[in-house]
């Protein structure tokens, strides 16, 4: 299955949604269109005015346009997530995020998105390190058809 | 300092808003460099720990660690720009602090924007033009004294002045409405030049401002072609003779509006623009045409009313001109309608621009809008302070033009060793 990780930048959890079997929506591949695509005009992300205008699906006018710029870079990740895991307080080195707006409007579009999601908070010491890495696996584990399967 | 100036950008947002090439694209025009301090996961930790402020945005936390790394000396640069999404409460309050904290710990010039995604990169060269000149031209703008024989042109949205200078007097003086940007200006100076009774070959420079500036600059082929920013902070604090310390400039525009920070006559933190013509000299002049009297006149009525019995929250000239004339047919006294206006307009420059700015007295404000009364007295009440309308104001930037550009000649034979 598709699964939506949050912090989406984060490269821990993407190798792990990766290692139990299912395909990690990261924000990575989308970044990367916009890296490699020919005639680039605003690197490092080759975004324009208009992304901003597609955030307008999830959020009014009247939000900040970089918050509106993000989410038009996050929609095709999120029209395509079929699960999500959110871990909350994560530190900065585990999947550095930039707009806390556009962090709360994420969560909140996943949490409604009527998917399985799975909420974790950071681990701080070794044994919540095992316990987080169980239940990523359980959660993956239980949704059951894996990358293979689809 | 390198050959190219070098531009910090401190930002937030601009990437995702489709705004980063615009700003690039208006630094590079200027001749100078985008520079991103460069920073570690450690030093982004220690601005949370240290810089007292508490975000949410990790972007922000990352504008806040690359101004200490600017202040602590880890990056070298010339000047810097701090820009942040428009409607963002918490971006609005870091760029707020990150320009106060540089402005505080270094001699960096500082600006700050916020952006939309319809910011382009042709609303921001102004204020990244100021910024190369305040840290290129630091020598020029030290200079206290007009010499010989020089004029300056001020290529206006509304009006076009010049002035004629000769060692540090004004001798002659032209103001017309501005219509065709280069007839304009040689009406304006043809005007100054028979008050001086000076002919034109006889001018040794000249200097060109406002937004006609290049057009008259290139018909004139003037010595100098600069921006309104450190034309205007130059010529206040000459006007003002308050030329060493601090001072704060405020000069309401046809269609926009300059709020600039000034120390020793060289500007430090300004801001320029407005969200709506309700804060321009516009809506006076709007507002003047449908009381039916002129704008000195307004102002006077403005000074006799009490901008309370008035309901003039506006900051759009459509609605602000509705406001009036909702008031009018209530049956609002003139005087009354012209005070609301002005407070409406001092408002919003403080709202909008002066909570961006140190404000340090003296405050002197400049252009043609300081001499409608009403504009000074209400800005003094905003204040609570006295408010400076030197002589001669309305030609603030001719005059800021033409005492540079003797400079620049100075400078110039200095450079050749003559």
């Amino acid at each position: 299955m598709k699964v939506f990780i949050y912090p989406y930048t984060s490269l821990i959890l993407y190798d792990l949604v990766e290692r139990f079997g299912h395909e990690p929506l990261g924000i990575m591949t989308e970044v990367g269109k916009r890296v490699r695509t020919p005639s680039i005009e605003s690197p490092p992300l080759n975004i324009t005015a208009e992304e901003a205008k597609r955030g307008l699906k999830y959020a009014a006018v009247d939000v900040p346009s970089g918050v509106r710029g993000r989410m038009g870079v996050l929609d095709p990740l999120i029209e395509r997530a079929e699960a999500a895991i959110i871990v909350s307080n994560a530190r900065l080195a585990f999947g550095c995020m930039g707009c806390a707006r556009t962090n709360e409007l994420v969560k909140y579009v996943i949490r409604t998105k009527g998917i399985p999601v799975l909420e974790l908070e950071y681990p701080r010491d070794e044994e919540e390190t095992e316990q987080f890495v169980a239940s990523i696996k359980a959660f993956c584990d239980a949704l059951g058809g894996g990358k293979g399967d689809e | 300092m390198s050959e190219r100036i070098r531009i910090a950008l401190i930002s937030c947002g601009s990437e995702y808003s489709g705004v980063q090439k615009e700003i690039e694209w208006a630094t590079r025009e200027v001749g100078a460099d985008v520079v991103f301090p460069e920073v570690e996961i450690e030093d982004i930790e220690r601005a949370e720990r240290e810089f007292g402020l508490d975000v949410a945005s990790h972007d922000l936390l990352l504008a806040i660690a690359r101004a200490m790394s600017i202040v602590e000396g880890r990056t070298e640069v010339d000047g810097v720009f701090i820009s942040t999404c428009f409607r963002c409460a918490e971006g609005a309050i870091v760029r707020s602090e990150v320009q106060r904290y540089i402005h505080r710990n270094t001699t960096l010039p500082v600006i700050s924007y916020s952006f939309t995604e319809r910011t382009v990169g042709t609303t921001l060269l102004t204020r990244l033009e100021a910024l190369v000149t305040t840290a290129k031209r630091r020598s020029l703008l030290a200079l206290e004294e007009q010499k010989g024989l020089t004029v300056g042109i001020d290529s206006g949205s509304t009006t076009t002045k010049a002035v004629v200078m000769h060692d540090n007097e004004i001798i002659g003086t032209g103001w017309v409405p501005t219509t065709k940007v280069v007839e304009s200006a040689e009406a304006a100076l043809a005007d100054a030049l028979e008050m001086a009774g000076v002919r034109a070959t006889d001018i040794e420079g000249i200097g060109t401002t406002g937004y006609g500036r290049f057009l008259v600059g290139k018909h004139y082929e003037a010595d100098l072609v600069q921006e309104e920013i450190t034309v205007n902070s130059k010529g206040a604090v000459f006007l003002a003779d308050r030329q060493k310390g601090d001072a704060t400039v405020i000069d309401i525009g046809g269609m926009d509006n300059k709020a600039i920070a000034v120390h020793n006559g060289i500007p430090g933190m300004f801001t320029m623009g407005g969200i709506c013509a309700g804060a321009s000299g516009r809506f006076i002049e709007l507002a003047a045409k449908r009381l039916g009297v002129s704008l000195e006149e307004f102002g006077r009525l403005a000074l006799k009313g009490d901008y309370r019995r008035v309901p003039m929250n506006s900051y759009c000239i459509v609605f602000g001109i509705q406001s009036l004339v909702n008031s009018l047919a209530a049956g609002a006294a003139p005087e009354d309608v012209a005070a609301a206006a002005c407070h409406s307009v001092t408002e919003q420059v403080f709202e909008q621009q002066l909570q961006e700015v140190v404000v340090k007295e003296p405050v002197i404000m400049v252009g043609g809008t300081s001499l409608i009364a009403g504009l000074p007295r209400a800005m003094e009440e905003l204040l609570h302070t006295d408010v400076l309308v030197p002589p001669n104001a309305q030609y603030i930037g001719a005059v800021g033009s033409a005492l540079l550009v003797s400079g620049m000649l100075r400078l110039k034979e200095g450079a050749d060793g003559t």
